[in-house]
């Protein structure tokens, strides 16, 4: 099972907008209130309303600044989760065969039930999307929402990841990024959408979409006074204005 | 390959109850997943008018909130001195009846001895109908520190405001130009409708000295220096006023530009010229003689002279096409080139004007004028406490709303739309009611709108009757109140001096006063015999808040998820543009604890102190409870709090009270929504179809249409007293301020905080609140706290190198009222002048059942430690409240500092440090 | 990475225990009681090793399934390899101890899978591309040379101990050359890992959480890297050069018995090193390495 499928039916993963995303953190706890009672152990938390708190997430977001050579500086809100890759550095380190890459649709899952909780997996990672678990031992990352998308007793509308569903400004999709025809694919073909690290040979089916240029005021033509008020006065910008109507 | 063979289809849940979020102010529909009797998970609600399915970062977290290790669990009697948190548990009956001994005396003689006033409450329409009923003239909500100039300002304007009363056309608009920090009114819609905006490529533009959050995404951010935002605002007025680019149509029909300003010297300069029924007029273009402003097909003439007298519109342009207003007058002042305010004017223009929008949709307006499309002009706006919290916000708001009338951009299709109930005339708004009568009800509302200085809430004397000099001549427009005014206040005996303070979720002895520090000092101030300045204060909230321990009763409440409340059109109710709307909290869960709703508590008080209204004839309780209130209770006949399902059922808006309406509400997932017939879509204010459709729905008794209000009449006679006019008239030194402030046109004046410049006090320092945390909530939320747990003070580049920041260093930061000392953090996309941090992460050591050692009690701070609720004595030893002159709003942002490197405090802990209060509930452990 | 005690004791001992159980089964003779404790020793080294990994598990109940992904991981190929390196070694460990007489050839196997085991250790880490500094070829090369010069100390063999410890002088000395500029070499950067790169010059605004993770724990251990030339020196002088002072200047026995515990003391400070100064690339999404 650690050995990655050659080739999976459909790609699922996610495409995220970072020209959208206002770093609101709404994936964040949505992600983990779904998954505290989801597929696998319950996210656990330590020390909570202690001194030093911790706890696992499987989604995180980060925000950067920005700093272009002749614009104005930017913030850019960076949501951060499992990539679901199609070579998956993380699937072929583990020892046990909890790790592995769904045939169906490329789904990168964790097995607790043989998860031996290594952390191999973790490090081999260049994403940092595997936290383990200190309650339980285990390792877990985020499952697309497979416990969701298929889930036969949500309404069809809510088959789709946690994250997406809660996301206030639709900077989160979910699709297939195998079909080039599919929504995802398309958006990323327009968007210029792109891999984190591409040279980790990791070849993640996740995409972020890139911010848009930013501060270019538009260039439409300055407007011109209707005439030289200083001299006319106000009567005669009056004259000019409401001669209009 | 053998996978593990995987449940796709696992149970979710046992059952799902639909109620209303509580994590902030926005009210979401939310789904609660129940699984063995327990809050399992939250979603948002998909068929919510607000939320449409998405939920916040607090919303989701609310899960942990409900199990929140900070609960109070019982009533609870203060044992040792006041601010100790030294408590003991007593039953409801003794609490109540502590509260009734107290409270019964002060109605019989001197109701205004009790001041009432609620902070996060979300059932104003209830609180203040119970404050009306006890008599006490001192009760409001905390809109006085919130964002009242917004509220104020789009009443006085437009008839309505931005948040709760109105919404830019996210499907429509082409460009949405956001003004300062909004992230949290309103909350998720805003970001739906960015993301719409961004899907279909429309452009937004942020103006704000911070670049995060909705700054991050917009196209273009204008870095403004903070307080100058009525300064750009009108220059942007110059440029379009001066190229003609105005809807001449749209002002001279819907706006009151066409009216006369009355210009003889004498008490009426400045009013506008009435005719003999005492009604302003207009000239008509076809006749050139004056005619009704309702009259049918009416030309109201913008140009028009009618003996010497000119209209509104000639005022107008000749004050804002005067070079002080052009571009590169004010650049400078408001650290913003010309070259992008033209730039910014020309895109408006081009957008509003060039690529106007129309909707093949025939109306009819309240002349009876009918109109084949609807034009619209797709420039939306929004501002929430950004701009408002500054001591020139009320005006900085109106000329906002002058912006966006010029363009035409209000209720037309692509701009900005008002929320049913709104559009609402400021006429058909109360005016303040205020004389206590011992024994007796007030005789109407408290809050209000003022038209002139007879409405003041003045005692015979000429003293303030409120406690929080609310609707005062140093706030004649205190719409909200001044809830920061009132401890200062009672501890001064400046107006007088009160028995008991009644606080309902408001962390006064915290994050929601100015001046932190002393107002602990004054919750704790001693008489010489040694009884407490403010003798008794009873406090109400779900969790142990910094304020608890400044109370001597405890009335503990329940969490959002096991009460019943009602978001009533009778307050703030949650309607969109298309549709008015309302909605209920109930228990989805039972408590666990020994906490009552408060709103239950107060009808239970409300009847034991047999208050007019609460008492049935037999004189028992006439309310078992707040949920029948809610069902029950009738404002006018068949107008109740919620306007669902009313008489048999099928009655929307009016109808007889119907005991199923709580049951049809669950049934509907927990709201109410009447829908804007099609052809009332827009221009509501004058659109006869929305105004016959808000009679029958029951917002108003009879259409009221209006035209905005560009010249404030209001506004102007305040002025007119402030010269010497009218019999009611303010105290001389507060003369000039009124003249400045209470312009009838939009103006903009220099913050009065900017006075402590010439002292040293040269940065601008302000909060943001952050999207994943509401108020002081989100400390006590395991998750919420692992994402923010402490906050730096963010600093721009130039002032990074100027001191010499590296990482990791600290800051003394000082202004006229305190210093603190606290970690610093580069921030690059930040106005050159500007500092700031996140409000309300730093925490009083004790208080939300944390740690000790927490990182929001040891790094977290608050900068309300720089501000004071007073402005620095003027030449005649005057203090002014440090307010907007008009409304009273909190002047947060005012705030001017210094700041200077400083050594890291050996024990890392940000200064002030305060001792830690005994815990009011035990320290949480495991989650 | 965090330089967990568990892994460094691991690694340090069962390195040193296979080397030496490797020489023990090819090179040595001992018999009798001698050969017990030799062979106890080697036992006891590679098995305390192994169980102290255990304590690196979240679930060390299931370690049994480690065993099952010997066709794609390097980590299930350790094991394979240590446990059957322990069992193929047992028969001539008793033959040795109870004088059967078993012919020193059927000590090869275990010896060659004593050696695989060192290498597949080097390997779990030189596999991961993410922590560029140990993703090369010198880390099972290091390894290898630990576990041959710890062997050779061990069981008291002057010349190739003296030989082995200058190979281990250089292939440090070369892991740690080679991996000073593996991360840069790597390609790495913030910019890549958000594709924000071309954008201007980037930088983490906030941090994603103020409050610790597992990553933060884990891998983003930045703790006492400004002791790091100090800890090479005492690593070289340590675990190189003392124990090859006192190989030479050192009568018969005490040269080894002197050498042993320097070394290991040595490799230690070596392999704490190994962790605490490999950065993982996700630290960049923090800011920190």
């Amino acid at each position: 099972m650690t050995c990655l499928p050659g080739k999976t039916e459909r790609a699922l993963g996610l495409v995220i907008d970072l020209d959208t995303c206002v770093g609101c953190q709404a994936c964040v706890t949505a992600c983990k209130g779904w998954n505290d009672q989801g597929y696998g152990v319950p996210l656990s938390d330590q020390n909570p309303y202690g001194s030093t708190p911790s706890g696992t997430f499987l989604n995180r977001v980060h925000s950067y600044q920005v700093q272009p050579e002749a614009a104005a500086p930017m913030i850019v809100n960076f949501p951060r989760s499992c990539l679901h890759c199609t070579d998956a550095p993380c699937v072929t380190v583990c020892p046990t065969g909890a790790s592995y890459k769904r045939v169906e649709d490329g789904i990168v899952l964790v097995n607790e039930e043989a998860c031996i909780g290594c952390g191999l997996c973790a490090w081999a990672c260049p994403y940092g999307a595997r936290e383990m678990d200190a309650a339980a031992g285990v390792m877990k990352k985020c499952t697309l929402c497979v416990d969701r998308i298929y889930n036969e007793n949500l309404p069809e509308e809510d088959r789709e990841p946690a994250c997406v569903r809660t996301c206030p400004t639709g900077a989160r999709h979910f699709g297939d990024l195998a079909d080039p025809g599919s929504a995802v694919s398309q958006l990323v073909a327009a968007r210029g959408g792109y891999d984190l690290m591409p040279e980790q040979g990791t070849r993640p089916v996740n995409k972020y979409l890139p911010p848009r240029k930013k501060d270019r005021p538009d260039q439409a033509s300055l407007l011109a006074p209707l005439l030289d008020i200083q001299a006319t006065g106000l009567a005669g910008w009056l004259d000019r204005v409401l001669g209009k109507i | 390959m053998n996978q593990p063979r995987l449940n796709t289809s696992p149970h979710v849940s046992d059952e799902v109850r639909k109620t209303t979020c509580y994590m902030c102010a926005c009210r979401c529909g939310i789904n609660v997943h129940l699984t063995s009797g327990r809050v399992s998970y939250i979603e948002g609600n998909r068929d919510h008018p607000i939320n449409k399915g998405v939920l916040c970062a607090k919303g989701a977290s609310g899960i942990m909130q409900v199990t929140a290790p900070s609960r109070l669990r019982t009533p609870l009697r203060r044992v040792g001195p006041r601010g100790s948190g030294a408590f003991e548990p007593i039953s409801w009956d003794e609490a109540l009846q502590t509260a009734v001994d107290w409270m019964r005396p002060l109605r019989e003689t001197a109701p205004e001895k009790l001041a009432f006033f609620t902070g996060r409450d979300q059932s104003q329409s209830f609180t203040g109908w119970w404050a009306q009923a006890f008599g006490t003239p001192n009760y409001a909500a905390h809109g006085g520190f919130c964002s009242v100039n917004m509220a104020a300002a789009g009443i006085y304007t437009l008839g309505g405001a931005f948040w709760e009363f109105g919404a830019p056309d996210w499907e429509r608009s082409k460009l949405f130009v956001l003004f300062g920090v909004a992230e949290d009114h309103d909350s998720n819609p805003i970001k739906i409708g960015i993301g719409k905006m961004k899907e279909r490529g429309a452009r937004v533009i942020g103006v704000n000295p911070i670049r995060t959050g909705y700054n991050a995404v917009a196209d273009d951010w204008i870095g403004i220096t903070p307080g100058t935002d009525g300064l750009l605002i009108l220059s942007l007025i110059h440029c379009l006023l001066e190229a003609g680019k105005v809807d001449l149509e749209y002002l001279s029909r819907f706006t009151n530009a066409a009216y006369l300003i009355n210009e003889a010297e004498g008490p009426e300069k400045g009013l506008f010229v009435r005719n003999a029924e005492a009604q302003p007029f207009v000239i008509d273009r076809r006749s050139g003689m004056p005619a009704p402003w309702e009259a049918k097909g009416v030309q109201p003439d913008l140009g028009a002279v009618w003996q010497g007298h000119r209209t509104v519109f000639q005022h107008m342009a000749e004050r804002y096409l005067s070079p002080d207003y052009a571009p590169e007058a004010v650049a400078a002042r408001c650290g913003v080139t010309a070259l992008r305010i033209r730039q910014l004017a020309a895109e408006l223009a081009s957008v509003a004007f060039d690529q106007a929008i129309e909707i093949k949709q025939p109306w009819v307006d309240f002349r009876g004028d009918e109109h084949a499309t609807m034009i619209g002009r797709p420039v939306s706006f929004h501002a929430m406490r950004g701009i408002s919290a500054h001591s020139n916000g009320f005006q900085t708001g109106r000329a906002l709303h002058l912006l966006q009338i010029l363009l035409g951009a209000v209720e037309t299709p692509g701009s900005w739309r008002m929320k049913p109930p709104y559009p609402k005339p400021m006429e058909a708004h109360p005016t303040p009611h205020f004389v206590a009568v011992p024994g007796k009800p007030l005789s109407g509302p408290h809050l209000g709108y003022v038209r002139g200085p007879e409405q003041l809430a003045l005692l015979p004397d000429g003293s303030p009757a409120r406690i929080d000099k609310a609707f005062s001549w140093e706030n004649p427009f205190s719409a909200h109140g001044l809830m920061h005014m009132v401890i200062p206040n009672a501890v001064a005996g400046d107006p007088y001096r009160i028995d008991t303070l009644f606080l309902y979720m408001a962390n006064m002895a915290w994050n929601s006063s100015m001046n932190t520090a002393q107002v602990m000092e004054m919750l704790t101030a001693q008489e010489a015999d040694g009884s407490y300045t403010i003798p008794r204060i009873i406090y109400s909230d779900a969790y142990a808040s910094e304020m608890v321990a400044y109370a001597d009763l405890i009335l503990p409440d329940t969490t959002y998820l096991e009460r019943h409340d009602c978001i009533s059109m009778l307050d703030r109710p949650v309607s969109e543009p298309d549709a008015a709307g309302d909605a209920i909290r109930w228990p989805v869960v039972e408590p666990d604890r020994d906490v009552r709703g408060f709103q239950s508590v107060l009808l239970d008080l409300g009847a034991r102190l047999g208050l007019p209204g609460m008492v049935a004839e037999d004189g028992r309780a006439k309310f078992k409870d707040y949920a029948d209130y809610i069902v029950t209770h009738q404002r006018r006949p068949g107008v109740g709090p919620l306007m669902g399902f009313r008489g048999n059922g099928d009655g929307e808006g009016r109808g007889a009270p119907n005991p199923d309406q709580m049951a049809r509400y669950i049934e509907n997932g927990g709201f109410y929504q009447a829908h804007v017939p099609e052809e009332a879509a827009f221009f509501k204010p004058w659109n006869r179809a929305y105004q016959d459709w808000a009679v029958q729905v029951g917002l108003f008794d009879t259409p009221q249409p209006y035209l905005f209000n560009i010249w404030s009449e209001p506004m102007r006679r305040f002025q007119l007293a402030a010269e010497g006019h009218g019999a009611v008239q303010p105290p001389d030194h507060l003369r000039a301020r009124l003249k400045l402030a209470m312009d009838p046109l939009p103006v903009w004046y220099e913050p009065f905080g900017d006075a402590a410049e010439p002292f040293g006090f040269t940065v601008h320092a302000l909060t943001q609140r952050p999207m994943d945390m509401y108020h002081s909530w989100g400390s006590q939320n395991a998750w919420l706290r692992q994402i923010r747990g402490h906050n730096p003070l963010f600093v721009p580049t130039k002032l990074w190198q100027q001191h010499g920041f590296s990482e990791g260093d600290w800051a003394r930061v000082t202004s006229a009222t305190g210093q603190i000392t606290v970690p610093v953090v580069h921030m690059a996309a930040l106005n050159e002048n500007t500092v700031w941090t996140w409000n309300a992460i730093g925490k009083r050591k004790g208080a939300w059942a944390l740690n000790e050692g927490a990182t929001e009690a040891k790094q977290g701070f608050l900068l309300n430690h720089l501000i004071s609720e007073l402005l620095p004595a003027k030449g005649d030893g005057m203090r002014y409240s440090n307010s907007d002159p008009v409304t009273g709003q909190a002047a947060w942002f005012d705030l001017r500092v210094r700041i200077e490197r400083a050594d890291p405090p050996a024990d890392g802990h940000s200064r002030p440090a305060f001792g830690a209060i005994r815990p009011v509930v035990p320290e949480g452990g495991k989650r | 990475m965090n330089p967990a005690p568990s892994v460094i004791i691991f690694t340090v001992l069962s390195g040193m225990g296979f080397g030496y159980l490797a020489l023990l089964a090819t090179v040595h003779d001992y018999t009798g009681l001698a050969a017990f404790w030799h062979w106890f020793v080697g036992y006891a080294l590679a098995s305390i090793g192994l169980a102290a990994s255990a304590f690196h598990l979240g679930n060390p109940s299931r370690a049994w399934r480690a065993f099952t992904q010997w066709r794609s991981s390097w980590l299930s190929r350790e094991a394979w390899a240590a446990g059957l390196a322990l069992l193929a070694l047992a028969p001539v460990a008793l033959s040795d101890w109870l004088q059967l007489g078993l012919p020193r050839v059927f000590g090869w196997p275990g010896a060659v899978l004593a050696v695989a085991t060192l290498a597949a250790t080097g390997m779990i880490y030189a596999q991961i591309r993410a922590v560029p500094r140990w993703h090369h070829w010198t880390v099972p090369a290091l390894f290898l040379a630990f576990g041959a010069a710890g062997g050779c100390l061990l069981a008291g063999l002057r010349l190739p101990s003296l030989l082995a410890l200058l190979v281990l002088g250089g292939m440090m000395a070369l892991h740690w050359r080679v991996g000073d500029g593996a991360f840069a070499r790597a390609g790495s950067t913030l910019g890549t890992a958000t594709g924000l790169g071309g954008l201007g010059q980037l930088s983490v605004f906030e941090p994603a959480h103020t409050a610790g993770s597992y990553l933060l724990h884990e891998m983003i251990f930045v703790v006492g890297r400004r002791h790091v030339p100090r800890l090479r020196a005492l690593a070289l002088i340590l675990g190189v050069a003392l124990p090859f002072l006192c190989l030479l200047l050192l009568p018969g026995r005490y040269g080894p018995y002197a050498a042993v515990p320097l070394h290991m003391m040595g490799a230690f400070a070596q392999r704490w090193l190994f962790f605490a100064q490999a950065e993982h690339v996700v630290g960049l999404y923090y800011g920190k390495r």
